[in-house]
């Protein structure tokens, strides 16, 4: 795949208040290829909207460089840059119309009326709102008036759409309709998107690779899937998703199979590869999902204590105390007819290839 | 009965009654008394006659007989003159604050503080006494004229003191405080992320400016405008200190008539109609910048 964005070793630092200095972007390497749906996701601090500002031009990189289509745009003012926007904020101008605000940046190239009206509404019907390009974007409510932001910025065809946090102002039920859409418009425009948030269930929707963001650095990039199911460290673990953690000591590695011990004396059976060896920490992972309650008489697994069952609708929050003590175990297993209550005495088992060692910074 | 509504209704009465006769004692009557004695004969040692007379806007407007009132087109020369000059100093108050009020709202909270303290720090001393300090600027001998002579960029003194020239400068100097705060409120509540979008959308500074700024922060551009304009339309300190015969505006003209001429009459109509073209002006330039503003 062509990659359309290239950003090498960027370093940004921010003077702070007291008077030192803190790098919001320490050493990031981006690719972003063509018609590709990347997600930079992270909580907030982590540099991800410096990143995002860094490609639209409204920051400028300390050292690194930044590379549309092979070209270097490092030092080329925002307005000159082939990239569009959608803020957080909407950042609509409040005494245009829709279609002279979705029109603007043909304007401001000097198209002629004709063609600014022709392709705003091109574009208003894309996001949906044909007909309201000649109100005013006071008389759209909050979800309209980020289909206008959307149109605004795909207009011209940008070669990278940059999105920040653009759904966070919108209730839940919007949100998640938006997130179809947005993946939707992405694929028929073929235009590549970077987005950031620090909604991870957003960035798993839409996203074709998701990008964690810590402290100024990448933490992990990859699929939605590897993500999920193969965090690199502790954080992107707990970050991602909810999770069980469990601090142990490998106990012997043969094969691609792994005994760990926890500090209580529960063994832990893992099937992957890894470069530790008997004796080494080793934190485990393993996802709520992927434990199962049975019987208290099973073999092998969790021995435990029900003590709080939380009912969801399609899913059931099991909350499990083990027996040989430590921290309490979640499990999220779809409703069935089982009626097990706190107090049940279960085990919990799991599948060898579904626990996963982190990394534990 | 003293329901709720109706206590409220009281409530509200009681509140609104100071400041109603307050406007209506204080604001509202020598209003009604300057339209009044605009149309009464002036009395023969000052004062009035009460009789109905029209040659007090004859005089300013040209159906004088020629025996009792004379019609004298400099009157109306002035008050044109006036406006004109009102409009200069609206016009350059409004590009020396425009920039400085950006940059400003830019500041920390603490300097913002620190800057629209030094902007009032004028106030703090007499009108008159200031406007001195800028005739021992401008005359002749004055620091301004010595310093550029000392520099060799001039070889001849600059006669700017007793000119228009020195009119507008002593007016956009005493109008600056009146222009800066309606359009430092309003370039302050300019959302920056709008510049960003207008920049990100491919327009550069210039266009930025004019497509989105300006037209965001136009309800300070005409409040300060409003604020500036009416007051200098009238003024007759600055053009007593600094203007000389050349500088002569409407204000000094209405001054003249009450406390040199003692020709009540004639002062209060030529208030009535500095009133009434500023009032005209006013209405034309707010409905046309707000009808601008609905359009664009």
């Amino acid at each position: 795949m062509t990659q359309i964005l290239e950003v090498r070793g960027a370093r940004r630092v921010f003077k702070t208040p007291e008077g030192g200095t803190v790098a919001a972007l320490d050493g990031v390497d981006l690719d972003v290829g063509q018609n590709e749906f990347v997600t930079l996701l992270g909580p907030s601090g982590c540099g991800k909207t410096t990143l995002l500002r860094s490609i639209s031009g409204f920051e400028q990189l300390d050292s690194g460089a930044l590379m549309l289509e092979g070209k270097d745009i490092g030092r080329m003012p925002a307005f000159r840059r082939p990239v569009n926007t959608v803020f957080q904020s909407y950042a609509l101008f409040s005494h245009m119309t829709v279609e002279r605000n979705v029109a603007y940046s043909l304007e401001v190239a000097g198209a002629s009326k004709q063609e600014q009206k022709i392709l705003a509404g091109e574009a208003l019907e894309m996001v949906g709102l044909s007909g309201t390009g000649s109100r005013m974007p006071s008389q759209l409510s909050g979800g309209q008036r980020q289909r206008v932001a959307l149109a605004r910025a795909i207009v011209a065809r940008p070669k990278l759409l940059l999105l920040d946090e653009p759904l966070s102002a919108l209730d839940r039920r919007l949100r998640q309709k938006m997130q179809i859409e947005l993946k939707a418009l992405q694929s028929e425009l073929g235009i590549a998107f970077v987005f950031v948030t620090h909604d991870q269930e957003e960035a798993l929707t839409m996203s074709d690779r998701i990008v964690v963001m810590r402290g100024g650095q990448i933490e992990q990039c990859g699929a939605p899937r590897d993500i999920f199911r193969k965090p690199r460290t502790k954080f992107v673990a707990e970050f991602i998703g909810d999770t069980n953690l469990f601090e142990t000591t490998i106990e012997c590695v043969h094969g691609g199979r792994i005994l760990a011990l926890t500090r209580e004396g529960t063994k832990i059976w893992l099937s992957e590869e890894t470069k530790l060896a008997k004796g080494d920490a080793a934190t485990v992972v393993i996802r709520p999902t992927d434990l199962q309650v049975q019987d208290a008489h099973s073999s092998c697994g969790f021995r435990g204590k029900i003590t709080r069952v939380i009912y969801l609708g399609t899913d059931l929050h099991y909350y499990v105390q083990p027996a040989v003590g430590g921290q309490e175990l979640l499990v999220v297993s779809r409703t069935d007819g089982s009626r097990r209550a706190p107090g049940d005495e279960v085990t919990l088992t799991y599948r060898p290839e579904r626990a996963h060692v982190v990394e534990d910074c | 009965m003293a329901t709720p509504h109706t206590r409220e209704r009281l409530f509200l009465f009681g509140l609104l009654t100071p400041v109603t006769l307050l406007l209506g004692i204080f604001f509202l009557l020598p209003l009604a008394v300057i339209v009044i004695y605009s149309w009464l004969m002036p009395g023969l040692y000052g004062g009035v006659e009460w009789e109905f007379y029209h040659w007090n806007y004859g005089r300013l407007f040209g159906w004088a007989d020629g025996v009792m009132e004379i019609y004298e087109p400099i009157y109306l020369k002035i008050l044109l003159r006036s406006l004109s000059l009102a409009i200069l100093t609206v016009l350059l108050t409004l590009v020396l604050c425009y920039p400085v009020a950006f940059w400003i709202s830019r500041l920390s909270p603490r300097w913002q503080v620190v800057f629209l303290f030094l902007i009032t720090l004028p106030f703090f001393t007499s009108l008159v006494v200031r406007l001195y300090a800028w005739l021992l600027i401008l005359k002749p001998s004055g620091v301004l004229n010595s310093t550029l002579l000392g520099m060799g960029l001039i070889s001849e003194p600059l006669e700017i003191l007793f000119t228009r020239t020195a009119v507008v400068i002593g007016m956009a100097y005493v109008m600056i405080p009146f222009m800066f705060m309606p359009l430092f409120a309003s370039i302050g509540n300019l959302d920056r992320s709008l510049l960003e979008a207008s920049s990100d959308l491919g327009a550069g500074r210039v266009q930025t400016f004019f497509k989105v700024m300006l037209p965001q922060t136009m309800p300070g551009v005409i409040g300060g405008s409003v604020i500036v304009f009416i007051p200098s339309v009238g003024n007759f300190v600055v053009p007593d200190v600094l203007g000389g015969a050349k500088g002569l505006m409407i204000g000094n003209l209405v001054e003249q008539q009450f406390l040199s001429a003692r020709n009540w009459p004639f002062g209060s109509a030529l208030s009535v109609v500095i009133m009434a073209v500023v009032l005209g002006v006013m209405l034309i330039y707010v409905t046309r910048l707000v009808r601008e503003g609905r359009a664009s």
